[in-house]
């Protein structure tokens, strides 16, 4: 029971803060802009009598770049309003009204991981599900495999966000934040590196990718929606920035999970374990 | 000696350390059922690490504590324990109904009861104009009418209020005050955490000193009888052998000119050395029981530095 109370406070304090408004409405903003561009794009396709291949390709490309800034928005949302939530709560003592009544601690860190993790998923399925409507009207385009890739970025945040509780339960707010930022961009970096390893076929290079993506797999699981989602020309011709060249394998889908449940298992412990 | 199901709170030398740095040296405490106790001492006492201890917030370096019979952080007695936080912050976002009715679902207490209750408890700590309103809008001191609320919520059997006159102007403590009676008239044990020794002296069945961590005396203020006294008798003809006699009953006698002063570690006492000296032929003018003050008691114990 505790669990959906803390879960429905978690909820109630996004939207009393007007943070759950304010991201509807970055996300409204966002749409309309990828909307406009693209609406110019469909446009010069037409004047320039391009061929529907090519056509095609380039709204594909547009989807893709759509998503990709989707997923920075889903990766920077799930830290920067997550992260204050344990750390901030047990620094400034509101944690101790709390944990003092007839409920397990990892109920009220469990309600606030369903809480985050019910806003997450409602905002990447809007702006996932927003951004391949805007492509589908504006250019008969959608993601090869929508849902597979919407999964794989869902996950990609949940991932994101089980870490950045477990550093909650350990560090201040500041240090969880600088942490967890630190190790997606950690992530980030691997996975350039990798693409590049790739691209020269220096496989020390590729292994570094793997060795950070083994450190935090947030940026391979985009880089696995990326390959699910872009068009097989694209994957077949090498053509995009994303995840042709060496693209994250199950395994690593499977280690992505196995590393979130760890995550979550060691806030878990921590969190019921430690002074507060 | 109490019966362990007679206490709400049994403590056995609970010690907590913090990276190296003493916070409690060894809590033992029995605190019986229906007692209002308070716990003494100057800032950085323990007294907070104590309370938190007992709560389960904190989890001992080592010793052991019992709450109403369960080991202390036991979730289920959790639901017979009302806690107001020293630095008392809870979500001000929400308006004080609200918050009381997240408590009490916490506390898993039915609808129609906190439909009941939240109002009642509004009205008694003089919020009901201010039930729409939400926290971050209200003073320190109505926070702290709000946090006394929800500490009181499940009608506990046991109450810890950490500070809770902090931020109060003098109406609020009389709120205070009168609400610890009315909880000790319903049956329920309340530890007081204050440094306020007035209040602690009004509304306190017995007092525990802490100091470094350590319960240094108990004491009991609602029984004259069991009271440490400090008497001074104005008398003559009192030789130095009828001093030396009186150690029999006070640890220490200071004699000047024709006034003795001696502390006796109960009232009960007094008869018989009064006896004594007139046994002897001291001719005694004056007895006057100085009653050792909270505040006297206290400084003697923590020293005059505050503790620091």
């Amino acid at each position: 029971m505790g669990i959906w109370i803390m879960a429905g406070v978690t909820f109630r304090e996004a939207a009393r803060k007007k943070m759950l408004w304010m991201a509807l409405a970055a996300g409204v903003a966002f749409l309309i802009l990828f909307g406009t561009g693209l609406h110019f794009q469909a446009k010069d396709f037409a004047a320039h009598g391009m061929s529907p291949v090519l056509r095609r390709e380039i709204s594909f490309a547009m989807l893709t770049m759509g998503l990709y800034a989707v997923d920075l928005l889903a990766v920077l949302m799930t830290i920067l309003t997550s992260v204050d939530t344990l750390s901030g709560e047990i620094a400034s003592g509101t944690i101790q009204a709390v944990a003092t009544k007839p409920v397990p601690r990892w109920h009220v860190l469990g309600g606030k991981w369903f809480g985050f993790l019910g806003m997450l998923t409602g905002f990447i399925a809007i702006m996932v599900g927003g951004v391949n409507a805007v492509t589908y009207v504006m250019a008969g385009v959608t993601a090869r495999h929508l849902v597979r890739g919407f999964l794989l970025m869902w996950m990609e945040s949940v991932v994101l966000l089980s870490i950045t509780f477990a550093l909650g339960t350990y560090f201040s707010t500041l240090t969880s934040g600088v942490l967890a930022l630190g190790l997606h961009g950690l992530a980030f970096l691997g996975g350039w590196i990798e693409q590049f390893g790739a691209l020269t076929q220096t496989q020390r290079a590729v292994n570094v990718g793997v060795i950070a993506s083994l450190l935090m797999p947030s940026e391979a699981l985009w880089r696995r929606a990326a390959f699910e989602m872009q068009s097989p020309l694209a994957n077949a011709m090498r053509i995009s920035p994303f995840s042709t060249l060496s693209v994250p394998s199950m395994s690593m889908v499977f280690y992505a999970a196995l590393y979130l449940a760890i995550s979550l298992l060691i806030a878990i412990r921590r969190f019921s374990q430690r002074d507060l | 000696m109490s019966r362990a199901s007679d206490l709400a709170i049994r403590a056995r030398g609970l010690r907590k350390v913090f990276s190296g740095k003493v916070a409690v040296r060894n809590l033992t405490l029995d605190v019986p059922r229906g007692e209002v106790f308070g716990f003494l001492g100057p800032n950085g006492a323990g007294k907070s690490t104590s309370v938190k201890m007992l709560l389960g917030l904190i989890f001992p370096t080592s010793g052991e504590a019992e709450i109403l019979g369960c080991p202390a952080g036991d979730v289920k007695t959790r639901s017979k324990v009302g806690f107001l936080p020293e630095h008392f912050r809870f979500y001000d976002w929400l308006t004080s109904d609200e918050l009381l009715k997240l408590h009490g679902r916490l506390y898993g207490m039915p609808h129609a009861l906190l439909r009941e209750r939240v109002p009642a408890l509004l009205d008694v700590v003089g919020l009901t104009p201010h039930r729409d309103k939400r926290l971050r809008d209200f003073s320190k001191g109505m926070l702290q009418r709000i946090g006394l609320a929800q500490a009181l919520l499940n009608e506990p059997d046991l109450i810890f209020l950490d500070e809770p006159t902090s931020g109060l102007d003098p109406f609020g403590r009389r709120l205070v005050r009168d609400i610890i009676k009315a909880q000790r008239d319903r049956g329920a044990t309340v530890l007081l955490n204050s440094h306020l020794l007035g209040e602690v002296e009004i509304t306190c069945d017995r007092v525990a000193f802490i100091k470094d961590g350590e319960v240094v005396e108990t004491r009991q203020l609602n029984g004259e009888d069991e009271e440490q006294i400090t008497v001074s008798i104005r008398a003559v003809n009192v030789s130095r052998e009828v001093v030396n006699g009186l150690f029999q009953w006070t640890p220490s006698v200071r004699s000047e000119g024709d006034r003795l002063t001696l502390t006796l570690l109960s009232s009960a006492l007094l008869p018989e050395v009064v006896r004594y000296l007139v046994a002897k032929g001291a001719d005694v003018y004056e007895v006057t029981p100085e009653r050792l003050s909270l505040e006297e008691r206290f400084l003697e114990i923590v020293g005059r530095d505050g503790g620091l």
